[in-house]
């Protein structure tokens, strides 16, 4: 996978992640055409679009687009997959996601997405796993919180 | 599930302008960041927005360079810095504290850090270099989740130079006792193998390690890169078929974890991976594709279910039955499958449908027509991109009967699309398809197409149109449609025409609008002028009008228009109109001059055909360019060298002072093969090519010695000068459009000039006695057809030698050849002669009927000596002329066999260079002709039965790669017998090309600071203690003839080059236990390579 974005009907860039080096100019240029291209089309329409040399598969979930570029050589359905398996993930995170999660606990949003891809390929699928890792995490920064408070770290 | 997602993300957005409250709820802790997002939702203008952010920023800018901010609040102020980056505003003084705050923190606020250097900063960002320590500790950490973060944050971005500085630790972590450290390793690693395959080619062992891991999810892992691995030489990893296979029935057969269950189907992502591998490997290849079959079949049966997953899952299995050696019952099956896709009536399957058949359709036609019923019906579909990929299918199935329909279907989409990529690859489709099945709707597209076409679209249309098809009336029927239809196009409003199509259309009424009859050249000359006063005409097709005008103006009435029109532009600027309009000028009033220059209609014809008449060489012009030349003028460079040059001279010099290659030689470099004054200088090289190198090349010498004397690298040395008179350029070139971009193209090019050059010619020339005393006659065959065949020949000789493909990788590196063949001979193949020179030849390849007398003879009784228990090579060696015999060579390889000829090969090591000897010896009884090999273009001769002839070429390596391989073909003629070819190739390490370099300390200070290229890696000591440098550096010394300078205490440099002279220095410096070394080189690659040869060097030892 090249890059993610997630973007609202309105246009906004919620998300994005780059797996391919580019200088900010060019991602800037690429979410802009993107986001266009993507938001003129019909519910009904494909969600696979052609685009330069890329494939971009996108879907939409309630206000949200969750669009990704992957090459032609791609299995195009699994990427597919790959969305809907991280706004599964998103959902359990969160308890029913909406936008408003993803805007106000973005960085927890690409915590998710890194444990789930890494480099741009899918590294766990399991939802359980993936959950497990976050809440690790998770679990280790209220320790440290806790002890950084309290003064109780000789207990950790 | 995915209903509940949907249902409850459909009620939410309308929450957010009516009523923040329950998102809100969820924000405790970071609610400064709630705070500013709400801020920005409640303001209504981009304005007001703007101003919000940059108060946010200062405020942000204030706290993070306060010393008084614990880390807890750097981590919230730098979530709300990535808010505003992510908002599309600059916070660029925050990115040294996210470093900061990743290096610092604990547990989250480091998480956060990352996230925050991860999302500001790209691989090429100079601050990265400071996240590299803090990724090293925390690889080292016992803490998982730090390890995890930093393995996260390494295989998202790292920047390339700083992978050796890790690599180590990644490695270590294959044997990490957690799967998901494991697997985040392999992943990691996979990243690297892609952005600088170089560094992991060490470890392909671990890869396989990490295949056989226990957990799925690391092997899952590992297959990524084996896809690459795969994709890029499917011949290596055959051995694997099985395996793969294996794994797959495994995994179909539902024997993973419920964990790896995607929608109760067994971990797709692996099933896929797999597919995609097995196609790869199965690609004709009938054996390993018999493996496969099995658990083909069963993944087709198994994925029934009807959901998403399992189609992806049978789309890249219809794929992979149809890439590999065919098998007919499962080709049926994967058609079922696919007329299932093309029907139905989900869109996305339906998409994927077409582009299976566009894939299948070229080995199964009828598949289409199965179907076309469904395909036309999608050629009207509302959706843009099913209309595409439909016609990407039609474009496939295109016959003589329906070519009228697809084309006027693509013209029809290529009207309404907007999109530029799109348009520009369909008219190219349209434009091929046009030339095949001609038609009459080349119009349509020069106007549709617009300018965005390919350049060469209406070049071959023109072509096409000007050479016409099998019958004459045919011609003059689509020419006269042509000039019609111009005609009208341009007496309507032909302002709107885009440049090339009014390009086109003046080329042709000036060609032949003379063919209608009743048309009055008047009237064709009035509408061109018309166009020439439009303003947006550029002045490039300002010029194709005045030629066509040029063309039509027979004197008479129209000369009014013409001596306007002329007059106007004899005083253009533009030096191109200029010419033309004067050409015009006098051409139309002296009409018998233009009858001779613009030949018509048959006369062009027969023009074209007698193309040879033409002097592409233009040799008439050698006597003024030698005058010139002489007099003291800089010979012609092509313009894309010039550009180069011009490039390089405002960089900054990184090339040594001491080490000056013979630069003279790129003043004479005219690289381009289509360049005339290259043609017209091998020509005069050629056309008394025995004597030339007696004469001591006057010429060639007086333009290098005169104009050269002062290079980039400053003054040359007087005895580069002499070499080079010696190495009077071979008219071939090895520089490939790709290598174009290469950061040191002239050394290529230099390189590339070594083509052909012999060693022996330059000793020659400088005074010493001819080497070899066998003489032999000779005739110089040459190229029995006349003319233009022989310009051909040899590039295509060259090609040959481009295509070295590499071994394990797809590094292009290729190797310059030089010939060891006399110079004399090396003209030949463009030699444009036909008549068959007799020339007196001295020649090193010696041919010599199997006569054991003639070996003591020529004294290499000692090679005898060093070889008595293999008889066949001795007997082979003995074939080497003498002042080769005594070199040490290395075994001799078999490299191929045909009928009685057998091939064979060894390098032999000299000072300065190294020594390809092909051997090729003729067992049978009868003579053979023609044999030309090899490598280069070695002439033709005649090969007498039961003998050996010796070429011998000297190599040098023009890109570094690990290792090197030659390529070359051999090709011969039994006398009564059609010609026949095999090809052959010889494989050598890097390391023969290395020859130590001896420089002062000093001297290595200077050069070492001037390099650019470099790499570090720690390599293992051999032995311990205060000796441990001494014996490493020892060890290499030998092994690979680094020359050692200077060791001090726990240091060591030590430097060497590769032939022929790109130096490369070493420095070494014993660090915990390890040999810390940092290798340099201008040549990209070449500390690379040689590091790798060092690490195998010290692990043989």
């Amino acid at each position: 996978m090249q890059f993610m974005l997630l973007f609202s009907r309105q246009g906004k860039l919620r998300l994005q992640k780059w797996y391919v080096p580019l200088s900010d100019k060019e991602r800037k240029k690429i979410s802009r055409d993107l986001v266009q291209t993507i938001l003129a089309r019909k519910p009904k329409m494909c969600s696979f679009l052609e685009w330069r040399d890329l494939k971009i598969v996108y879907k939409r979930y309630a206000s949200l687009y969750f669009c990704c570029a992957v090459e032609d050589q791609d299995n195009e359905l699994i990427t597919l997959e790959i969305i809907h398996r991280y706004v599964e993930l998103l959902d359990k995170y969160f308890g029913s996601v909406c936008e408003l999660d993803i805007i106000f606990n973005f960085e927890k949003a690409y915590f998710i997405l890194d444990e789930f891809l890494l480099g741009g390929e899918a590294q766990e699928t399991s939802k359980k796993n993936v959950l497990k890792a976050i809440e690790q995490a998770d679990l280790l920064q209220e320790v440290s919180m806790l002890s950084s408070i309290d003064g109780f770290s000789w207990l950790f | 599930m995915s209903d509940v997602v949907e249902k409850t993300l459909t009620a939410l957005p309308s929450l957010l302008s009516l009523d923040p409250q329950p998102g809100s709820a969820k924000l405790s802790s970071t609610s400064k960041l709630g705070n500013l997002i709400r801020g920005i939702t409640e303001l209504t203008s981009k304005h007001e927005e703007e101003k919000l952010i940059q108060h946010e920023l200062a405020s942000i800018k204030d706290q993070v360079s306060s010393p008084n901010t614990s880390m807890r609040q750097m981590k919230e102020l730098m979530v709300r810095a990535i808010y505003c980056e992510s908002l599309g505003y600059e916070a660029s003084f925050t990115y040294i504290h996210a470093i900061k705050l990743a290096q610092q923190g604990t547990a989250l606020e480091k998480r956060v850090g990352y996230l925050a250097v991860s999302l500001f900063l790209n691989e090429s960002h100079e601050l990265l270099l400071l996240l590299v320590n803090t990724v090293l500790k925390d690889l080292q950490s016992t803490n998982l989740i730090e390890v995890c973060m930093a393995l996260t944050v390494v295989s998202q971005m790292f920047p390339k130079d700083m992978i050796p500085a890790i690599l180590p630790l990644v490695e270590e972590k294959l044997n990490h006792p957690k799967e998901i450290i494991r697997r985040k390793a392999v992943l990691a690693l996979y990243k690297f193998y892609l952005i600088a395959p170089n560094q992991v080619q060490h470890i392909h062992n671990k890869f396989r390690k990490a295949l056989c891991d226990k957990d799925p999810g690391v092997m899952t892992a590992s297959l990524h890169i084996y896809l690459q691995m795969i994709q890029e030489n499917p011949e290596g990893y055959k051995d694997l078929t099985a395996s793969f296979v294996t794994i797959l029935k495994q995994v179909v057969g539902g024997k993973l974890p419920m964990d790896f269950n995607y929608h109760s189907v067994p971990a797709p992502w692996l099933q896929i991976q797999l597919l995609r591998i097995l196609a790869l490997l199965g690609k004709n290849d009938q054996s390993a594709s018999a493996v496969m079959y099995e658990v083909l079949d069963e993944s087709l049966r198994r994925a029934e279910m009807n959901h998403n997953i399992t189609y992806a899952i049978l789309y890249e299995c219809v794929k992979c039955i149809y890439t590999i050696h065919p098998k007919s019952d499962l080709l049926e099956k994967a058609a079922k499958c696919i007329g299932n896709f093309v029907l139905s009536p989900k869109i996305n399957l339906k998409y994927l449908g077409l582009k299976a058949l566009t894939y299948v359709v070229q080995q199964d036609p009828r598949l289409a027509l199965q179907h076309q019923m469904t395909i036309i019906e999608c050629l009207d579909h509302s959706d843009l991109i099913i209309k595409r990929e439909t016609l990407e299918l039609l474009f496939r199935i295109t016959n003589a009967q329906n070519v009228v329909v697809i084309v006027e279907k693509m013209l029809e989409f290529l009207r309404v699309n907007t999109d530029d990529y799109t348009t520009i690859d369909l008219v190219g489709k349209v434009a091929e398809l046009a030339e095949k099945y001609p038609s009459d709707t080349m119009s349509t597209v020069f106007s549709v197409g617009g300018d965005m076409m390919q350049p060469d679209i209406p070049n071959s249309f023109l072509k096409l149109l000007s050479e016409g098809f099998d019958s004459v009336e045919e011609d003059r029927k689509l020419r006269l449609f042509a000039v019609d239809s111009y005609i009208t196009l341009l007496q309507k409003e032909p302002g709107k025409l885009p440049q090339r199509f009014l390009q086109v259309i003046s080329w042709v009424l000036g060609e032949y609008s003379h063919l209608k009859d009743e048309l009055e050249p008047t009237v064709v000359l009035k509408l061109l002028a018309k166009l020439l006063d439009m303003k947006h005409t550029s002045s490039e097709t300002k010029s194709w009008i005045l030629m066509a005008m040029t063309k039509l103006c027979e004197g008479g009435a129209e000369v009014s228009v013409v001596r306007e029109v002329s007059e106007t532009y004899s005083s253009s600027m533009d030096t191109v109109l200029r010419q033309r309009a004067h050409e015009l000028q006098y051409l139309s009033q002296d009409s018998e001059l233009r009858a001779k220059v613009l030949l018509r209609d048959n006369a062009v014809q027969t023009c074209c055909v007698a193309g040879s008449q033409v002097d592409s060489s233009l040799s008439f012009l050698d006597g003024f360019v030698s005058e010139a030349l002489a007099a003291g003028a800089a010979p012609y460079k092509p313009p894309h060298q010039r550009q180069e040059e011009l490039a390089q001279a405002k960089a900054l010099s990184l090339e040594p002072y001491g080490l000056s290659l013979p630069m003279s030689m790129s003043s004479c470099s005219i690289t381009d093969r289509q360049s005339p004054t290259l043609l017209s200088m091998s020509s005069g090289l050629s056309g008394d090519s025995a004597e030339i190198s007696h004469k001591g090349g006057s010429t060639s010498l007086k333009l290098d010695g005169v104009k050269r004397v002062w290079g980039r690298e400053g003054y040359l040395p007087q005895r580069a000068a002499v070499e080079e008179a010696a190495q009077v350029e071979v008219p071939c070139t090895l520089r490939s459009p790709s290598q174009q971009g290469d950061p040191d193209p002239e050394k290529q090019q230099l390189a590339s000039l070594f083509f052909g050059l012999s060693s022996q010619s330059s000793v020659c020339l400088m005074g010493k006695p001819e080497p070899t005393p066998h003489r032999f006659r000779r005739k110089a065959k040459g190229v029995t057809d006349p003319t233009s065949s022989s310009l051909i020949s040899t590039p295509s000789n060259v090609e040959k030698l481009l295509c070295n493909n590499l071994l394990d990788s797809n590094i292009a590196s290729e190797l310059a050849v030089s010939s060891a063949k006399q110079i004399t001979e090396l003209p030949q193949g463009l030699k444009t002669a036909s008549c068959d020179v007799e020339a007196e030849l001295t020649d090193i390849a010696d041919i010599k009927q199997n006569n054991p007398s003639l070996i003591v003879d020529n004294g290499i009784v000692a090679a005898a000596d060093e070889d008595p228990d293999r008889p066949k090579d001795l007997c082979l060696i003995s074939h080497l002329p003498a002042e080769l015999s005594e070199l040490c060579h290395s075994e001799i390889t078999p490299l191929c066999t045909i009928q009685s000829l057998v091939l064979s090969a060894c390098h032999l090591q000299k000072e300065d260079s190294l020594v390809l000897a092909v051997f090729i010896s003729n067992s049978s009884d009868s003579a053979l002709q023609h044999i030309v090999s090899c490598v280069s273009d070695s002439p033709a001769e005649d090969f007498r039965g039961h003998s050996v002839v010796v070429y011998q070429y000297s190599l040098t390596v023009k890109r570094p790669s690990i290792h090197v391989s030659i390529e070359g073909t051999v090709s011969f003629q039994l006398p009564g017998e059609a010609p026949q070819a095999a090809q052959f190739s010889y494989k050598l390490p890097l390391t023969i090309f290395i020859r130590p370099l001896t420089v002062s300390t000093e001297e290595y200070g200077t050069m070492w600071l001037s390099f650019s290229h470099d790499t570090k890696q720690n390599l293992t000591l051999i032995g311990d203690g205060q000796e441990a440098l001494t014996a490493t550096l020892n060890v290499l010394k030998q092994k690979l003839q680094l020359h050692v300078v200077e060791i001090i205490g726990q240091e060591g440099i030590l430097s060497c080059r590769l032939l022929q002279d790109q130096p490369c220095l070493m420095h070494c410096r014993v660090h915990a236990g390890t040999l810390a070394v940092w290798l340099r080189s201008p040549v990209p690659d070449l500390p690379d390579c040689l590091i790798y040869h060092c690490q195998r060097a010290l692990q043989e030892y």
